[in-house]
């Protein structure tokens, strides 16, 4: 009986303070109000299903999120991108906490798939770096604006999430999750000598060795860099070319597949990896896991900046638009503890910087966190995050600290306005 | 207790379950891809605009051309090989292997391919044919060349060979089904009649399996013409073919260019499986 009266008052309590939050997050951003205190009775049953890609949703942090929160974090895996966006558009409901990459963003915004975070409801903001909150390197400067860059669609103009504004609003497009710069992935070994430039891409030496990512997303803006740095073409953003560049940048490259210049084009990570370590190419566009994975396996592989810049990218992660009341509460208390170190940490062992990298401070050790995000010397092995051992003692990370890398894009992953133009001319390209 | 119903409604109510199910689950959402082609379109996103931009490139551009000249010339080289390898390996297994359980081991041999997971076989290619392969290191320690063959893998080459490793099968299943239904007798008659080997086999035994040859090409050419993930692992992703460039439009969310083209294909391919089926009379061959 007791009991009964004891739950009925919790539950009164719960249900008061829903239906103040539930007035508007307005409200929330007038009282300036930390997220409030979840009630371990209430939650326990919810279950957030969170989808994303296979850098994101790995069981290991599922695992340690079921046991700092109380309610249950279900992770499901998109096999690819394709998946991932086709399951947010026709079955938006089925998921709750999504994290997607820049590129993807166009297809949701003013469709009423996603909700905005408030400001406030996200704990760390104040303590991400500037690339997302002010679009600026830590310096203050502005950072290149070629491609998807994250300021351009960081902030929404009002509560109703239909517009992005180029300005900070209180009215986040999601919560910053991993960025990283990425460049071309080397075969020292192979190779003999250092690469320092994109326009090596398309050198004659490589010709028959050289792989790209299969795509417009990735594959045209590594192969417009190269085309850049070659001085073949300019352009006026590489990341959102008009058709007459579109044009330009199709024809060079099917000049150069008819040459047989290029050994290969991976379509996932695991392709990457066995082109890189099979010794099939000797350079490609890659990303910074696979570089961890061919290393583990005890082949060289370099993957140090070229001087044209780095290609730059991130991932945000939002709560889906039909979230409300206990279940949204309890949605971003998952996005922030994503962000509230653990998490961070795992992955930042794959290469991908966190966006609030003092979280991650106390849970890495001193050598790892040297090594990821300052570009130290390395004092003892580094292990990769399940526990293998990827780098010797006294390496030094490629490209060095942090801002030596994210402090020099030359580009960011992009999707173009143009992408209808573009897809039709890559057909032509594939079966050129 | 015997229902006196007329026989026309017999036959509708026999075929009608089938009948819902063909119409709700083919007839339907082909109509919608039909009408989604003729739609205008933009990011992931479709619009109730009539737009035929769509179809004229599907059916005019030389793209269309490329894609399907290179599918029919993947078709061509597919089928003449596993026609040739599946009606000789047919021809042994049922008029030169005496014993029945060698035969059904021979066949199940031919199918060991299948035991292993699709994936593992795509990855498994590498290894073999690759730049420092095991057919590359064999053929530079024989002498035999200089440099490793770099067409052997990434290639039409690779695709043509993944196809014929797949699909010999599906030619030799068929034609070994069709001849082991040549009465004995009419190759006893024909050797009597004085017939040399070769003979036989032109005159008695290929007249007598062309329904097995046509239930084999069927599945030759609805394999390689659907077929989009074989193209795009052996080919590195640099050949590019009607089933692919569909794929590529569903990944960039371009709905209708992939509805038109996807129509586009549903129609060719319907159409060879028609000419075939003017060779086998199905219902015979079922019948058994």
């Amino acid at each position: 009986m007791t009991d009964t009266d004891k739950k009925t008052t919790r539950a009164k309590a719960g249900i008061s303070r829903r239906a103040v939050l539930k007035s508007g997050a307005a409200a929330a951003a007038a009282s300036a109000f930390p997220a409030p205190m979840l009630w371990a009775q209430n939650i326990k049953d919810i279950t957030i299903v969170h989808v994303g890609q296979s850098y994101s949703t790995i069981p290991n942090i599922a695992e340690q999120a079921n046991k700092d929160l109380d309610f249950k974090v279900e992770m499901q895996t998109a096999p690819d991108l394709t998946t991932q966006v086709n399951r947010m558009l026709s079955q938006p409901k089925s998921l709750d906490v999504t994290d997607v990459g820049n590129t993807s963003l166009k297809y949701y915004v003013g469709r009423g798939f996603l909700q905005p975070m408030h400001v406030n409801e996200y704990k760390y903001w104040d303590k991400t770096v500037p690339l997302f909150t002010t679009g600026t390197y830590p310096s203050g400067e502005a950072y290149s604006m070629q491609g998807y860059a994250p300021i351009k669609a960081q902030y929404y103009t009002g509560p109703d999430a239909k517009e992005y504004s180029p300005t900070p609003t209180e009215w986040l497009v999601g919560m910053p999750l991993y960025y990283n710069a990425d460049t071309l992935g080397i075969r020292p070994d192979l190779i003999g000598r250092p690469i320092e430039s994109w326009a090596e891409l398309l050198n004659p030496e490589f010709a028959g060795k050289v792989a790209l990512q299969d795509g417009t997303g990735v594959g045209v803006p590594d192969a417009a860099m190269a085309l850049e740095a070659m001085g073949d073409l300019t352009y006026v953003d590489k990341g959102n070319m008009t058709k007459a560049e579109i044009d330009a940048t199709i024809d060079k490259l099917i000049e150069y597949k008819r040459a047989g210049h290029f050994r290969s084009f991976w379509t996932n990570f695991d392709q990457s990896v066995q082109l890189m370590a099979s010794g099939e190419v000797v350079l490609q566009s890659m990303w910074s896991p696979a570089v961890t994975e061919v290393r583990t396996r005890g082949i060289e592989c370099k993957y140090n900046g070229m001087k044209e810049g780095y290609r730059g990218w991130y991932i945000m992660m939002m709560p889906m638009a039909h979230l409300d009341g206990l279940k949204r509460e309890c949605a971003i208390e998952y996005m922030n503890w994503y962000n509230s170190g653990w998490a961070g940490a795992f992955i930042s062992r794959q290469g991908f910087y966190n966006s609030v990298p003092e979280n991650v401070v106390p849970h890495m050790t001193e050598n790892e966190y040297g090594y990821w995000y300052e570009g130290k010397p390395a004092t003892e092995d580094i292990l990769n995050p399940f526990g293998k051992v990827m780098e010797k003692a006294g390496v030094v990370r490629d490209g060095g600290s942090l801002w030596d890398r994210m402090g020099n894009i030359g580009i960011w992953n992009t999707l173009m306005d143009e992408d209808r133009y573009l897809v039709r001319r890559w057909q032509d390209f594939l079966a050129a | 207790m015997d229902m006196n119903v007329p026989p026309k409604v017999a036959s509708w109510m026999q075929v009608a379950p089938m009948a819902f199910v063909f119409v709700t689950m083919t007839l339907v959402p082909l109509g919608i891809i039909l009408v989604v082609s003729f739609l205008d379109y933009d990011f992931a996103q479709v619009f109730p605009e009539l737009y035929l931009g769509s179809w004229t490139d599907a059916l005019f551009s030389q793209l269309t051309m490329d894609l399907y000249l290179t599918v029919f010339r993947f078709l061509a080289i597919t089928w003449t090989i596993t026609f040739l390898l599946g009606f000789w390996l047919a021809y042994f297994l049922v008029f030169h292997v005496r014993s029945n359980g060698i035969r059904i081991a021979l066949l199940a041999a031919a199918a060991i391919l299948f035991w292993t997971p699709g994936p593992i076989r795509m990855v498994s290619w590498v290894p073999l044919l690759g730049k420092e392969g095991l057919v590359n290191d064999t053929l530079v320690a024989l002498g035999l060349i200089d440099a490793p063959l770099d067409w052997l893998l990434y290639s039409q080459f690779a695709v043509v060979l993944a196809y014929i490793n797949l699909l010999t099968l599906a030619m030799l299943g068929p034609i070994t089904h069709s001849m082991a239904k040549i009465p004995r007798s009419l190759i006893q008659a024909a050797q009597d009649q004085g017939a040399s080997e070769w003979q036989i086999v032109r005159d008695v035994i290929f007249p007598l399996c062309k329904p097995g040859i046509a239930i084999g090409t069927i599945f030759i050419c609805t394999a390689v013409l659907g077929d989009f993930f074989i193209v795009k692992i052996m080919s590195g992703g640099q050949t590019n073919t009607p089933a692919n460039a569909i794929a590529t439009e569903l990944a960039a969310f371009q709905y209708p260019p992939a509805a038109a083209k996807s129509v586009m294909l549903l129609v060719v391919v319907v159409i060879m499986v028609s000419i075939m089926l003017r060779f086998v009379d199905i219902r015979k061959e079922l019948r058994r």
